[in-house]
């Protein structure tokens, strides 16, 4: 698909970046183009993404400390102001300790506080469960209003948030320290709510979105060798889920996953069901993601390993889901 | 008997040995604000607590929750010092499988007594023990340690209402006082001074202590014992990095990955 501008994962050497460095490009570039942007963070900078930014931009930074839940309360208070926010904590503390807040405070009031999520899913590694943000895409796509965004590489994470500047209501965005391989480019699309197809295929379809879009395309590569041909979605917008793709791969290929590096309680795997569940034709459908437990210690990699989230286990989720279609079929005859 | 406080220098001294080398093999860590605390837990897990190693669930143990949960690996090395488990266990610090997880599991590490990571919630929890052990006609004390950046988050203050409200003297909270977080210092981020009034008009008692010096801190935590009706707070001067003078009060060594290199500068420099 060459429209779509895609690194060719199977002969470059593919180069990885973390995607908290697109975050910090991107606010640069938009206090450069002269939005009216403030960013906030709670002691992370170091790690967060937003030292550079900080250096560049200092009247247009804060950092407040430990204190994530008024960092959050102000920043709906500099939107109240006209002033487009971007709040910076750890993925479970932007979705979990201040949750109430952006519910009550920003999500009722509409407001343009975009929400980053840093060092979300395992990318934590060695610092473990209580760290590691699994179940932030969940709690925050049951909000009102609220837009989440899960990035699939450092490119696309500096357009995200350069879109979220745009939309009027609260964004949430996810990011991580960990490197994950680029796999899309400047040419690349990216619409928020739109999903995009980065490969065709008529078999089962493969949605994913954050590192998992790059293992669902190696996946695909490999279940292709066995005469299978998988579509691959990257579907980086939780909410609002793009109903009109997942509904065609339902009708055209006829057996979905969904792969994600979070909770398979709640997250891409638990929108994409909610959608086909309600659908004119129900789909056979497997959820990648980390079975309702907390992560734990590990390398990053080591971890994608240990919780089942690689290409191997994406292609055995297909070739699953792709029998029991087979199956309905036979009955159906 | 009680170790004096020459022998608790040198437990210090191996419990930070212990501390930079399970950073170094973990390749992460908190560097820091372990090397800061070690001194206050080393007093407490040797001198002032009352607890059984070998009987690590006694059930009129005295209580330690560590809210700066980040100090994990000098907990760790405290406890494995300590006899709850082997030091080997010490290597396996923040690796996939292993025992001892970025921050304490109270269900995988000996000798943790309450499961902790997210700052500000560890002296709610310390007050409920506290509350427990009261119905329980139960003699033992709850110590809980915070960072003083962790100070910010609004559930220590939460916490700093209930404990006097209901008279926790059990409770004895013990500030890292060393005056720097991850970002920089305290005061540049948002300031704390002055800590030590903000929880006097809090209503606890409030001892203020070098806390590097196990003789004062000896007196500091037998006073807080002796105290009637209101909880304790003993603000701990600390530096952090205390005792690798490359990271003495150097917030980049908040979480800094070390090196081979300067793994030894250090070692040398402890001694
Ligand atoms: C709620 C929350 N905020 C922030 C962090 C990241 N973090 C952990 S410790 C820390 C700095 C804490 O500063 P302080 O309590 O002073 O610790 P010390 O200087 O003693 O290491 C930060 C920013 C986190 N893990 N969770």
């Amino acid at each position: 698909m060459a429209e779509m501008g895609l690194v060719d994962i199977r002969h470059s050497v593919i180069e990885t970046e973390a995607t908290n460095e697109g975050y910090e490009r991107g606010l640069i570039e938009l206090a450069e183009r002269g939005f009216d942007v403030i960013v906030m963070d709670a002691d992370l900078a170091g790690s967060s993404g937003t030292s550079e930014f900080r250096k560049l931009f200092p009247d247009r930074f804060l950092d407040v400390g430990l204190c994530e839940q008024d960092m959050i309360g102000t920043g709906a208070g500099l939107a109240l102001a006209g002033k487009c926010v971007f709040v910076t904590t750890h993925g479970m503390l932007a979705a979990g300790k201040a949750w109430d807040i952006i519910r009550s405070t920003i999500c009722y009031g509409s407001l343009n506080v975009n929400i980053c999520g840093a060092d979300a899913g395992l990318s934590a590694g060695g610092a473990g469960g209580s760290r590691q943000s699994l179940e932030d895409v969940a709690v925050m796509r049951t909000l009102p209003g609220m837009t989440v965004v899960v990035p699939a590489d450092a490119v696309e994470a500096r357009k995200a948030t350069i879109a979220a500047a745009r939309i009027p209501g609260p964004v949430y965005i996810r990011f991580a320290s960990a490197r994950v391989p680029i796999v899309t480019t400047d040419m690349t699309p990216f619409t928020v709510g739109q999903a995009a197809v980065y490969k065709q295929g008529g078999d089962a379809t493969v949605l994913a979105c954050g590192v998992m879009v790059y293992e669902a395309l190696k996946a695909a590569r490999s279940l292709e060798d066995e005469g299978l041909s998988v579509r691959v979605i990257n579907c980086h917008t939780i909410k609002p889920l793009d109903r009109a793709i997942v509904n065609r791969a339902a009708v055209e290929t006829g057996a979905l996953v969904t792969a994600e590096e979070g909770s398979t309680v709640g997250g891409l795997g638990g929108a994409v069901s909610e959608a086909l569940a309600q659908s004119v034709r129900p789909t056979p459908i497997r959820i990648v993601g980390i079975e309702d437990r907390f992560g734990e210690s590990g390398r990053h990699e080591q971890l994608l390993a240990h919780f089942g989230l690689t290409a191997r286990d994406i292609a055995a989720a297909v070739r699953e889901v792709h029998s029991r279609k087979r199956g309905a079929a036979e009955i159906e005859e | 008997m009680s170790p004096t406080p020459i022998e608790l220098k040198d437990i210090s001294k191996i419990v930070r040995r212990d501390v930079l080398t399970m950073v170094l093999e973990a390749g992460s860590g908190h560097l820091g604000g372990s090397l800061s605390a070690v001194d206050l837990m080393v007093a407490l897990y040797w001198d002032v607590m009352r607890i059984r190693p070998d009987h690590p669930v006694w059930e009129d143990r005295d209580r330690f929750v560590l809210s700066k949960a980040h100090a994990a690996p000098a907990l760790y090395a405290v406890l494995a010092r300590r006899g709850y488990y082997d030091v080997k266990d010490l290597l396996t610090f923040r690796k996939l499988k292993s025992r001892l997880q970025g921050f304490p599991d109270m269900h995988t590490t000996i000798g943790i007594d309450a499961s902790v990571g997210s700052p500000g919630q560890g002296l709610s929890i310390a007050n409920g023990i506290a509350m427990a052990a009261r119905m329980d006609g139960r003699q033992f004390r709850v110590y809980c340690l915070i960072g003083d950046g962790e100070a910010h988050e609004g559930q220590i203050w939460e916490a700093a209402m209930t404990a006097a409200h209901h008279n926790l003297d059990n409770v004895c909270a013990i500030i890292d006082r060393n005056m720097m977080m991850g970002d920089g210092s305290t005061e540049d981020i948002v300031a704390l001074s002055p800590l030590e009034d903000k929880w006097r008009t809090f209503n606890w008692h409030v001892i203020e202590v070098d806390g590097h010096d196990f003789e004062r801190l000896g007196s500091a935590f037998s006073e807080a014992a002796s105290v009637k009706g209101r909880p304790t707070l003993i603000h701990a001067r600390t530096v952090k990095g205390k005792g690798v003078p490359f990271m003495e009060g150097k917030p980049e060594w908040h979480d800094r990955k070390l090196t081979e290199e300067l793994y030894e500068e250090a070692m040398r420099a402890l001694g």
